[in-house]
């Protein structure tokens, strides 16, 4: 439907029926965000011996989250008086834009895509990589010693794990031949990529948590270290957004990940009845699952390993996936 | 040309990782600390003077607010030290109730350093499940003496209250249920490759280096040195009970993890053979005169308490109040060693240094 929307004549009609839809996917991904902040609480209560939220919408506490975002916007909205203002206001936003923009690419369903183009895997990388950069200013604008640290954290964090985790689906677009996520999926029908790459998914696993900013590799919030690191002096709404953009990550990491190495919207076999929009929620929550599970478990990475992990460990692994791919698929050829 | 620059940041007294309200001045450049200062006294409320006008019972609440994560063992310390004085005999029951209240403290003590030593780490769980079993004896030991921290529980010649009925047998429970536990951290915790990463090496110190600090406790025994008072200069009856003295031999932040770790295990067996040999019946109150007043003289008792040896002296004129009473407060003098330690670190392991040292603000500021 949509492809036929966006090769269809641009009337007033089609554009409204294209808006609405995208209005649509927000809607999706904030009721995402939302209960996925529940989710969270209560995996990692049940794991910790807690309730978890139980009181604000029936036992499961089914509006505790829309509560919580009520009461962040009618806060007060406090800038401290030596931050950069402009900056300061202009960082939640360089950070949280881009976690929205992803979202364009990702395939939900064979339909159900708003920008089916190209080099979609590397716009992904791309564009995410941006965020940073309002991390970094929110670090710098907010004139506090934690946030600083918390910021520069990020940032050396970020070029050291930007790296392994392209490297690592390098292997992933020799095999299919295409950067487009379709293809990707499309060319999974054999078998998902986590069964053909096993070492890519690894490497790419590892280095989407450090992407996103989750423990073992929450260094740049470092409760117990920096306070709460880059957002330390944000409050309200302001942070609200950072929030909204780690969970909107969370979102379009998982999706990422279900469309690269667990074959997107493809059912597993004898079981093609169930719709393809069930199997890449059921794949992404399994995703979302492991990722609740890291955080309950590990405790958190120091910054000098983290950097030697990502360098010395994953780029070379990630590397050696390269060169075993391209043998592999050469082999292939052969026969 | 780049040109860097040292910052100095203030670490507490409002920080989450450190421990109360101790105060860190450090100067760093990028992550790595230069130069530290610690800043303490924020919570000295000047027990020692205060003590000069109570008489002896009336010290005793006070000496629970000294470490308030091991009151037992504060208690114990002040009427050991007046019994010293006085000569009294304590009856046998009152012993072993001291005994196994005090080993419930320290396996209490340490969960607490385990769950929040953890959490310094940045992992969440393991605080949670430590203080489920926190938990557990804090209502142990809630039912003998009615307070959950600040016990006020032992008295001049023995103990307040006399063990209510089944409480020996729910003790007795608590132990098998304990080691299960304990086998469990090990699973979620020791075993851990991010931790192992993060304590092995971390604030090492040689075992000449820890006495020249007057180290004590875990901090003393993670450098091999085998020294417990509980065993080296044994008070109460603990030499009745078969325990070994835990020790490490690497001096680091792991070591000191190990020696904690093997200490619960200790006490385990300790309140083990306590319970067992617990006698029937008894007195739990010696013959102490009504109004207690210690020789013209002085005395200086130490034990070991979770956190090293705890010292209390007093000096008497033979009146109702101290002349001079004087803790020695372990964790005071467990924490001199940190500025030397964190030079050159930097700040994820000055949180692993510092919580690895197991301070309680109440006890370093008196």
């Amino acid at each position: 439907m949509i492809e036929g929307l966006l090769t269809s004549e641009a009337t007033w009609l089609h554009f409204f029926i294209y808006f609405a839809l995208t209005v649509l996917l927000l809607f999706i991904v904030l009721g995402f965000v939302t209960y996925a902040i529940l989710a969270e609480r209560k995996v990692m209560g049940f794991m910790q011996l807690r309730h978890g939220p139980n009181q604000v919408g029936g036992r499961w506490g089914l509006l505790q989250t829309v509560a919580d975002v009520l009461k962040l916007l009618i806060k007060e909205d406090a800038i401290p008086r030596a931050a950069d203002k402009p900056l300061f206001i202009l960082a939640p936003l360089i950070a949280f834009t881009p976690a929205f923009m992803v979202l364009a690419i990702i395939p939900f369903t064979d339909r159900f895509q708003f920008a089916d183009i190209g080099v979609g895997l590397l716009y992904y990388i791309a564009v995410s990589g941006i965020t940073t950069v309002g991390v970094v200013t929110a670090g710098w604008a907010s004139n506090n010693k934690y946030a600083l640290m918390g910021a520069m954290r990020a940032a050396a964090q970020m070029i050291s794990y930007e790296i392994p985790l392209v490297m690592s689906v390098i292997g992933v677009i020799l095999l299919t031949g295409s950067m487009n996520l379709n293809d990707i999926v499309l060319a999974q029908e054999n078998g998902w990529y986590i069964l053909w790459q096993p070492i890519a998914f690894i490497v790419f696993f590892i280095a989407a948590v450090a992407e996103l900013n989750r423990v073992p590799f929450d260094l740049a919030e470092a409760e117990s270290e920096l306070v709460a690191g880059y957002f330390v002096e944000y409050t309200g709404f302001r942070w609200a957004f950072f929030m909204l953009a780690e969970y909107v990550y969370m979102f379009a990491m998982s999706a990422l990940i279900t469309v690269v190495f667990l074959g997107g919207w493809l059912p597993l076999p004898y079981l093609g009845f169930i719709p393809g929009a069930v199997w890449f929620a059921l794949k992404f929550m399994v995703v979302i699952f492991l990722l609740i599970w890291f955080r309950v478990t590990f405790p958190r990475i120091r910054a000098d390993q983290l950097m030697e992990f990502g360098w010395k460990v994953l780029l070379p692994v990630a590397i050696a996936n390269i060169f075993l791919t391209a043998l592999l698929k050469e082999w292939i050829n052969l026969f | 040309m780049i040109r860097t620059e040292e910052m100095l940041l203030n670490v507490g007294p409002q920080h989450p990782s450190t421990h109360g309200v101790f105060r860190l001045v450090i100067k760093i450049d990028g992550e790595m600390i230069i130069d530290a200062k610690p800043v303490i006294g924020y919570l000295h409320r000047g027990t020692e003077k205060i003590a000069e006008n109570l008489q002896y019972t009336q010290i005793i609440p006070y000496t629970d607010r000294l470490d308030y994560l091991a009151a037992m063992t504060n208690n114990y310390v002040l009427c050991h030290a007046v019994e010293t004085m006085m000569e009294l005999d304590i009856p046998e029951r009152a012993e072993y109730l001291r005994i196994i209240t005090m080993e419930l403290g320290r396996i209490a003590s340490h969960l607490v350093w385990w769950g929040t030593y953890l959490l310094d780490l940045g992992a969440t769980s393991p605080f949670l499940y430590a203080f489920r079993e926190r938990e557990m004896i804090i209502n142990l030991l809630n039912e003998i003496s009615g307070g959950r921290l600040t016990f006020n529980y032992m008295r001049v010649g023995g103990v307040k209250w006399d063990a209510p009925d089944g409480w020996i047998e729910k003790v007795k429970a608590f132990i098998p249920y304990m080691r299960e536990q304990l086998a469990g951290y090990g699973d979620l915790v020791t075993g851990n490759e991010i931790f192992l990463n993060r304590v092995k090496g971390i604030g090492q110190y040689t075992k000449e280096e820890a006495m020249d600090y007057s180290l004590s406790g875990a901090n003393l025994r993670c450098t091999g040195l085998a020294w417990d008072l509980r065993k080296s200069e044994p008070y109460s009856i603990y030499d009745r009970f078969s325990f070994e003295i835990c020790t490490a031999d690497t001096g680091d932040a792991w070591g000191r993890y190990q020696v904690r770790i093997q200490e619960i295990e200790q006490s385990l067996r300790i309140l083990e053979q306590a319970v067992e040999q617990f006698p029937e019946t008894g007195e739990v109150m010696g013959k102490v005169p009504k109004v207690i007043k210690p020789p013209k003289g002085e005395a200086f008792v130490r034990i070991e308490s979770p956190r090293g040896e705890i010292g209390c002296y007093i000096a008497s004129e033979g009146k109702k109040e101290p002349y001079r009473l004087k803790f020695r407060r372990p964790s005071f003098y467990n924490l001199q060693i940190l500025p030397k330690l964190l030079v050159g670190q930097n700040m994820a392991n000055l949180i692993a240094i510092l919580g690895a040292i197991d301070i309680v603000l109440g006890e370093v500021d008196g």
